[in-house]
């Protein structure tokens, strides 16, 4: 089997002052493939993404392994992370209208990603920035890029959010909750578009959703958090075989089109299900 | 099109609300110098005046004629750059006011500048090491600046940097030594000592200037620390921020590429208010320093009811400021796409 991505086991994290660990004993491992992170609010799946980037300032991480394409994260200085960061890791963050710099023209924020790592003029950093806007199908990328993120709809912001955290090329692209802040009739198309170059590139990917049918579609693999915690891991075409009470809650709460109108049923929260469980 | 005639709209629209602010300004300087208690009339012709000559003089201010005629005499007035004789120095009051305003300016542009150059940076030290020893270093410290009396400190530090450790000058523009050497062409006198070619004037100015600005400059980085800070926190917590520290940015880097570039404007908005209220004069500071400045001639006139010279300092400042605001409004404009 070849080398995976990225390699975690039982990362533990506790915000500084918090009372409880927001995430326990989470394991995983990750090839170049596509695994999904479900969980309702709260339940640390973001918390996951950020403690991989390591950019979790005031929280206390612990972790047996965490490990990127065999370099061990814990023990990384923050200068060699910041080799790593945009370069062969980045995150797709939720809203580009909060996540793109409003005084910033959207060309030079894309090129910032590509400056930072290699050592190129600000043309060549432009050219290969108006390479990436074509490839996330922006149709006229030398208007875009003389644009604010103002002047740019939100599938358009998550489409240049794309080309920023792709440029540089990584081998790990985690996507926090990418498409849960646009509408419904864009969500599908930047949804394909992250589809098709993460699988051209070969990139591993994350993406952290709390939409069931969104990771069906778009996943090979699935975890299912509860309370800080994995209770689940299940292939995305099994979902409807999945096993535990908490997603099979989770499934039976979705509504469906053309289904019974009775009210959907309610989640089921155990505490237990944060204790120990055997996959 | 439509881009160019919305500027335009708004450029008139701007220009609209100055105009009106600069009435309102107007009404309010007349409604001063008409209905203060102290009478125009019986400051001119003194106390002691018979009943004759007070009348006479009444009639000549024009005071006997309904208040719209003398608004409008007085508008005629203000835009014929009339603004009457002070009663106090028997000039009249535009000739007072500008020999007066350079000591305030030179005061006041000196102070601006170590207030900012102080506020500017400790405040962003303060946001970025936020509930460190960083912050309550710099909370101290501002907070000094704020609550200390400026006269109590201001006699301090000429007791220290003067009188004991002979570091600054003392009291006064320059030293009595230099009185008259140079001509007033400016009435800059860092400016004129230099045109006059008298260096050691120029120094000895900059030594009598340096103190009393630092102190005020200090008290109004206090302001500036303040509010510096909390525009920074703002930014600091954006989502933007994230993006930035993903791409591999530093946080020395996301914090001057990606967040002081957006607190500019908010900066150059509140370092204006704080240069307005310096030009003001600072007349505990300018009492303390026998700095012969604005605030010291408003005050002084304001004392004996000389109502000429303070209708016109209201009005200066009232003019001071909605050129400052103007200033921030256009500075706006340049630094945040999102008002084109």
């Amino acid at each position: 089997m070849e080398q995976p991505i990225l390699e975690v086991k039982n990362l533990s994290i506790r915000y500084n002052g918090a009372p409880a660990d927001a995430v326990r004993g989470v394991s995983f491992t990750l090839g170049r493939e596509r695994l999904g992170i479900v969980g309702e609010s709260g339940s640390g799946k973001s918390t996951v993404g950020r403690a991989i980037l390591r950019l979790l300032p005031s929280a206390k991480v612990s972790a047996d392994i965490m490990r990127f394409e065999g370099t061990d994260l814990t023990a990384l200085s923050e200068a060699q992370m910041l080799k790593l960061r945009g370069r062969r890791m980045s995150m797709i963050l939720q809203d580009p209208k909060f996540s793109l710099n409003p005084i910033r023209r959207v060309g030079h924020q894309v090129a910032e990603a590509y400056l930072r790592h290699f050592p190129v003029s600000r043309a060549e950093a432009k050219a290969k920035t108006l390479e990436m806007l074509a490839a996330v199908r922006i149709r006229d990328p030398e208007r875009v890029h003389d644009l604010y993120p103002h002047e740019i709809s939100g599938g358009m912001g998550q489409r240049v959010m794309i080309a920023m955290m792709l440029l540089a090329d990584p081998d790990l692209v985690i996507a926090d909750e990418p498409t849960s802040a646009l509408d419904v009739t864009v969500r599908l198309q930047v949804l394909n578009i992250l589809d098709g170059l993460v699988r051209d590139r070969g990139i591993g990917l994350i993406m952290i959703s709390h939409d069931l049918n969104l990771v069906r579609n778009f996943c090979d693999r699935v975890l299912i958090m509860y309370g800080g915690r994995v209770v689940e891991t299940i292939a995305a075409r099994d979902l409807d075989q999945a096993t535990h009470p908490y997603t099979r809650g989770l499934l039976a709460a979705q509504p469906r089109i053309g289904g019974p109108r009775a009210p959907l049923a309610v989640l089921d929260r155990r505490p237990e299900w944060t204790e120990e469980f055997t996959q | 099109m439509l881009k160019n005639r919305i500027r335009v709209w708004s450029l008139s629209s701007h220009l609209g609300s100055i105009a009106a602010t600069l009435v309102g300004l107007l009404v309010l300087t007349f409604a001063i110098g008409r209905f203060m208690p102290a009478d125009p009339a019986r400051a001119m012709v003194g106390e002691d005046a018979s009943r004759e000559v007070y009348e006479q003089a009444v009639r000549d201010l024009g005071l006997d004629r309904p208040v719209w005629q003398q608004f409008l005499h007085y508008l005629g007035d203000v835009f014929t750059g009339n603004f009457g004789h002070s009663i106090r120095t028997g000039r009249p009051v535009i000739e007072d006011i500008i020999h007066v305003m350079p000591a305030t300016i030179e005061l006041a542009t000196f102070a601006i500048l170590i207030g900012a150059g102080l506020g500017i940076p400790l405040g962003i030290a303060a946001a970025v090491n936020k509930d460190r020893w960083q912050d309550h270093l710099v909370r101290v410290f501002s907070l000094f600046g704020h609550s200390m009396p400026i006269f109590w400190t201001g006699m301090i530090a000429l007791i220290v940097f003067y009188a004991h450790l002979g570091w600054v000058g003392g009291s006064g523009r320059m030293s009595q030594f230099y009185i008259g050497m140079v001509p007033s062409r400016t009435g800059f006198l860092l400016i004129d000592s230099l045109l006059a070619g008298q260096p050691e004037v120029f120094w000895s100015a900059l030594n009598h200037l340096i103190l009393p600005a630092s102190l005020l400059g200090y008290s109004s980085s206090a302001y500036i620390t303040r509010m510096t800070r909390s525009f920074m926190l703002d930014q600091l917590s954006q989502e933007y921020m994230t993006t930035a520290r993903v791409k591999g940015l530093s946080r020395r880097q996301t914090i001057w590429r990606h967040a002081f570039i957006n607190i500019r404007v908010q900066l150059v908005t509140i370092v204006a208010l704080a240069y307005g209220s310096l030009l003001e004069g600072a007349v505990l500071i300018e009492t303390v320093f026998a700095w012969p400045g604005f605030g010291q001639y408003l005050t002084s006139n304001l004392i004996i009811g000389d109502m000429n010279a303070v209708m016109t300092c209201v009005l200066i400042v009232g003019v001071i400021f909605i050129g400052l605001n103007l200033l921030s409004d256009v500075l706006y404009r340049l630094f945040d796409p999102r008002t084109k």
